[in-house]
């Protein structure tokens, strides 16, 4: 009776933790296109082109954006994980 | 002088200190408490070594000649580690259930255990990593030079030298002394490891002061520091977009396949959870170490006289502004890069070296018994210390004979270059199991051969290796094949030109040649054991030392004697033991037993051999043990198919048994009817023949006498007579034989029939018989013949057994469930209960009232309402004897 | 010569007919037609020889010659099995219960009357 009224949790929770895994998949696409934008920046002489401060800015955003993503995400994994064990126990 | 001085001090004490951290490691480890060494935290660290002194010192240098470019080489790295989940999960759980020793290891042991796939692997990583430890050399001796020119005194090039010797000897003890203080299955360092951390913490924190003293210190702020930036020579956003996108995937290429990388992330990885702390750790490690570069460089550019080098800013312009001390850390910092990378780089090369190219050698020296006896360990020890020493060596001699130029600045990149053409054989290998080892020669062989042709030797200059003419116009004057122009197309920068046709060459060479080719058995399985990685090694965790020699045993115990034996085996050893899970030690005795355990399933040799693979100390080869396993396979099959074959007779056996039985018994049956029907026919023909005798014989009989036993013979041969009716009447309806008459008929015309049939003759004795003809009033469609032939049987029954003084027979017609029942109940004592089950057999006959009759007559009463498709039971509980004749309602029915 | 003679048979034509034959030829024959009661029949009316069916209502012709045998009193006494089946193993069966002789039905009554008669006399 009470495993019956289980089985929508866990399925839940699996679910939870496969599309965790996906996003985990994706951050470095995400990381790629980010840095990849610099290539699309005007590189003539002129007056228009980005100054290197404001590359530097973007550029350690980008990879403050990917250390707190990946970070948060290895942080949800592990509890993912531990409580995988949990149930698996 | 004096600070000089003061700097070798400092220098001795920071290496003794190094020396001391990596001994309290390596004995913590040895007793078991080293918890804390397996922090992920450390793990971290330890990839820090990706980070070198040309990191430490030559990024700024990067920077100030070409602005952001720099940042390409710590972008590709954090993309890698952030996407850990592709590539990192699986290279290190591959590392790990295959017992990987190095990047050669790896990818030989993938391509079917190829020794010489691992020593070409072993040779370019050496050609890759030699000017690599040269360049760390060289910083190191560059940066003392740069200490002690700004104290006025110019070192000459001998001492400068003898540091560099001085420091190689000094790094080469280090590696010794915690790389190979034991030889591990596992390959881990704990002392080098934590020492490398140490070194990890230490350079981060010197150019962080470095940096926070330039922006807070010199630049007056960050606002200030970027107004600063802008206005320098590297203000503007330059960037050529190939450059910025091969870099990125150059360096990213490299983190993976730097044979030092390789060992501290995959070898040294205590846990797998490790890596997921790193995913974001190390790029924020990383994000750190290139933050304060670019203030550094600016400021530099600003401070520093025109012309000097930008390579040594992080040194220099804390020492221009007076700030010592500062100057010492950042000293430091750069000593730890350096370092750190040529003991892990060493390590790393002579496990490759000494794995893949001495031993060999060596084993081929000695004749075939000495390589079984017990001092394998000792040499492999020695040549592990040789080739470190080799090694280290190598990079000195390098950096000797290169002058400590210019040349070396460019070998980063070009090293990068070099070792990411091991990138399409080892990403092919653990994720496609097509991959053979022919296309895996065949991509190394392209990728190096171009990237030799196209980068390599052109870097030494024009004129020195490749002449001028080769360079513009192509080898013999083959225009399409121009080192920097491959096909005609120029005008690309000669890295992109390079990594580009190498990589993009070695790939189409590795996938070709994977295709047309065939691998061998070997290595297909080594194939599906790296490409399903995740399907073959379910438990993640760590291994103890030598348990993990267990483990294997275990796997390979399962695969032989089956899963839950081998458990039970291992078990009941741990619990004898005395210790607690499922793994027990591999003591000799216990290796033994399993050897004898194994060896009933394949033979004794075979089990000894497969035993000796894995706890070491024996000479035969894998090749030699898939061989063996392919034959007892066969030979399993084929005793399989004799057992299945025999299985089959055996079945064949049971059912030709239980034919055998049935007919047996029916052999039986037959036996004890014609018994019994030899039985009642010689009865009735005795009293016959005796008689007949009486009468021929005896003339003094009287005319009484002589009806008396005429009648008897007349009586007896009728009884005869009713006998063979009987028998043929059975015989027929057993058979299903029988053709019934059906038609119409009053249930109570066939009733009055078979009364007046049953009592005829009777004479006074006849039973009363009791009926209701209200209820007698149904019409039937059956077989009216054989139903009144059963009804005379019963009454006829009743009237010879019925034991009452006043016998009466009442015949009740009802009707149950889709039924039609027709009861025949006497007042006679009733059949006693052990006699109802056998009445209805042939030759039956209750009690002791023999009346004549052959006992016939139920069982084909019986025979004849199966054929009618009702019944005839026997009624318990009324009283009398009583019989219930069931019609089925259709039958009834359909003549209504 | 007045000898006794038991016939144990439930067949009452058969016990008619060996009656009358013995009877002619001077034996004075008691009759008896079931199993139950047969040994204690033969016990108490200690006949000189006993004609004995196999197919006896309550207690099988061998069985009750089985007993006859095991009793010091009837040991030895005559016993002339009769059998409708006549197949070889009946035979056996008889000689191993321990019969005197044995007669097949039907029978012809010159042979019961030559082997009664030797019976008793042997």
């Amino acid at each position: 009776m009470s495993a019956k009224h289980n089985i929508p949790f866990l399925e839940r929770q699996s679910y939870r933790r496969r599309r965790l895994i996906d996003t985990i998949r994706m951050l470095p696409v995400i990381g790629a296109v980010l840095w990849a934008v610099p290539l699309l920046w005007r590189q003539s002489e002129d007056s228009g082109t980005v100054l290197t401060s404001d590359a530097i800015i973007y550029i350690f955003l980008v990879w403050l954006l990917l250390v707190v993503g990946g970070g948060w995400l290895a942080q949800s994994l592990k509890r993912s994980n531990a409580e995988e064990r949990e149930r698996g126990r | 002088m004096g600070t000089l001085n003061v700097l070798v001090g400092v220098c001795l004490i920071y290496v003794v200190f190094l020396f001391l951290i990596a001994f309290a490691a390596e004995r913590a480890a040895l007793e078991g408490k080293g918890g804390w060494l397996r922090s992920p935290m450390i793990y971290t660290l330890s990839l820090s070594i990706y980070c070198t002194a040309w990191t430490f010192y030559g990024a700024v240098g990067y920077a100030a000649r070409s602005g952001l470019e720099y940042l390409t080489i710590y972008i590709g790295p954090s993309l890698v580690m952030i996407g850990w989940w592709w590539l990192l999960r699986k290279l290190v759980r591959i590392g790990r259930s295959q017992r990987i020793t190095s990047i050669a290891d790896l990818i030989s042991s993938r391509y079917g255990k190829s020794n010489l796939l691992a020593v070409g692997v072993t040779v370019l990583a050496v050609i890759g990593t030699t000017p690599y430890i040269a360049l760390q050399l060289q910083s190191v001796t560059v940066s003392f030079d740069v200490f002690s020119s700004a104290y006025g005194s110019e070192l000459t090039e001998a001492a400068q030298g003898s540091n560099a010797l001085l420091v190689a000897a000094g790094l080469t003890l280090f590696t010794i002394v915690f790389g190979t203080r034991n030889l591990d299955v596992n390959e881990r360092h704990h002392g080098v490891v934590m020492a490398v951390a140490v070194e990890a913490i230490v350079k981060l924190f010197a150019l962080l002061a470095v940096g926070i003293f330039v922006v807070w210190g010199l630049g007056g702020g960050v606002s200030e520091t970027l107004a600063r930036i802008d206005a320098s020579e590297i203000g503007q956003w330059q960037m050529r977009g190939d450059r910025w996108a091969t870099l990125i995937f150059l360096s990213g290429a490299a983190f993976l396949c730097l044979p030092r990388m390789f060992q501290v992330m995959v070898v040294e990885n205590e846990n797998e959870d490790h890596l997921r702390t790193a995913s974001w750790a190390f790029p924020a490690y990383l994000m750190i170490m290139s933050l304060f570069v670019v203030p550094i460089a600016v400021v530099g550019l600003d401070l520093m006289p025109a012309g000097s080098n930008p390579d040594f800013f992080v040194l220099t312009v804390p020492l221009a502004t007076g700030n010592d001390a500062l100057a010492m850390l950042s000293f430091i910092g750069g000593f730890s890069s350096a370092t750190s990378m040529v003991i892990v780089a060493a390590l790393a090369l002579s496990t490759m070296v000494s794995n893949h190219i001495v031993m060999p050698i060596w084993l081929s020296t000695q004749s075939v018994g000495a390589s079984v006896s017990g001092d394998v360990r000792h040499v492999v020890l020695l040549s592990r210390r040789i080739s470190i020493g080799a090694v280290v060596f190598l990079g000195y001699l390098y950096f000797r004979l290169s002058g400590g130029g210019s040349a070396l600045a460019s070998m980063g990149l070009i090293s990068f270059a070099g070792v990411a053409q091991f990138l399409p054989v080892l990403i092919g290998g653990i994720f496609w199991r097509g991959a053979t080892r022919t296309g895996a020669f065949a991509g190394l062989t392209v990728g190096f051969v171009i990237w030799a042709y196209t980068l390599l030797l052109p870097s030494f200059g024009a004129g020195t290796l490749v002449s001028e003419t080769m360079l513009a116009e192509g080898p013999m004057g083959v225009g399409w094949l121009r080192p920097q122009a491959f096909f005609g197309i120029t005008g690309m920068d000669p890295l992109v030109h390079a990594v580009f046709w190498s990589i993009l060459l070695n790939t189409m060479s590795f996938f070709i040649a994977s295709l047309v080719g065939f691998p061998s058995p070997l290595e297909r399985l080594q194939g599906a054991q790296f490409v399903n990685v995740f399907e073959h090694s379910s438990t993640p965790q760590s291994w103890g030392g030598s348990l993990a020699q267990t483990e294997d045993l275990m796997v390979m115990a399962q695969r032989i004697i089956g899963a839950r034996e081998a458990q039970n085996l291992f078990e009941r050893e741990a619990k004898r033991q005395g210790m607690s899970g499922l793994l027990p030690e591999p003591s000799p005795d216990f290796l033994q037993r399993l050897e004898r355990e194994l060896a009933g399933s394949v033979g004794a040799a075979t089990a000894h051999a497969m035993i000796g693979q894995i706890v070491g100390g024996a000479s035969v080869s894998v090749e030699d043990l898939m061989a063996v396993a392919d034959e007892t396979a066969q030979m399993m099959e084929y005793s399989s198919r004799l057992e299945a074959k025999s299985e089959e007779q055996a079945r064949t056996a049971r059912q030709l048994r239980q034919a055998n039985e049935k007919l047996t018994l029916i052999s039986e049956q037959k036996d004890s009817f014609l018994s019994q029907v030899s039985h009642e026919l010689r009865t009735p023909m005795t009293s016959i023949r005796a008689f007949s005798e009486i009468l021929r014989d005896s003339d003094r009989l009287s005319e009484e006498e002589k009806i008396k036993y005429s009648s008897i013979i007349h009586d007896e041969a009728l009884r005869l007579t009713r006998l063979l009716d009987d028998l043929l009447d059975l015989s027929v309806l057993e058979s299903g034989r029988v053709n019934l008459n059906l038609q119409s008929g009053s249930l109570k015309g066939i009733l009055d029939h078979a009364v007046s049939s049953a009592l005829t003759g009777a004479g006074t004795s006849k039973v009363q018989v009791v009926r209701d003809s209200q209820q007698e009033e149904v019409m039937l469609y059956t077989d009216l013949d054989r139903l009144s032939q059963v009804f005379i049987n019963l009454i006829g029954n009743a009237q010879k057994y019925c034991d009452a003084s006043v016998p009466k027979l009442r015949i009740e017609v009802g009707h149950s469930t889709g039924a039609l029942v027709v009861d025949f109940i006497d007042n006679g004592s009733g059949i006693p209960k052990v006699e109802q089950a056998v009445i209805f057999e042939k030759f039956s006959r209750t009690g002791e009232q023999r009346v004549k009759g052959a006992g016939l007559g139920l069982a084909i009463c019986r025979e004849i309402m199966t054929r009618l498709g009702g019944t005839v039971e026997y009624l318990p509980g009324q009283g009398g004897a009583a019989f219930r004749v069931t019609l089925p309602e259709e039958a009834a029915l359909a003549a209504q | 010569m007045g000898k006794n003679v038991l016939v144990i048979e439930d067949e009452p034509n058969i016990i008619e007919a060996i009656s009358f034959i013995l009877s002619r030829d001077g034996w004075s024959v008691a009759t008896h037609s079931n199993g139950h009661d047969a040994v204690g029949v033969v016990q108490a009316s200690m006949p000189d020889l006993v004609i004995l069916d196999v197919m006896l209502p309550g207690k099988t012709g061998y069985d009750i010659l089985r007993e006859l045998r095991s009793e010091d009193a009837t040991q030895g006494l005559p016993v002339l099995m009769l059998t409708a089946k006549g197949q070889v193993k009946d035979r056996e069966m008889a000689e191993r219960a321990g019969a005197s002789r044995f007669m097949t039905k039907p029978f012809s009554n010159a042979e019961v009357l030559d082997a009664v008669r030797e019976l008793v006399a042997g």
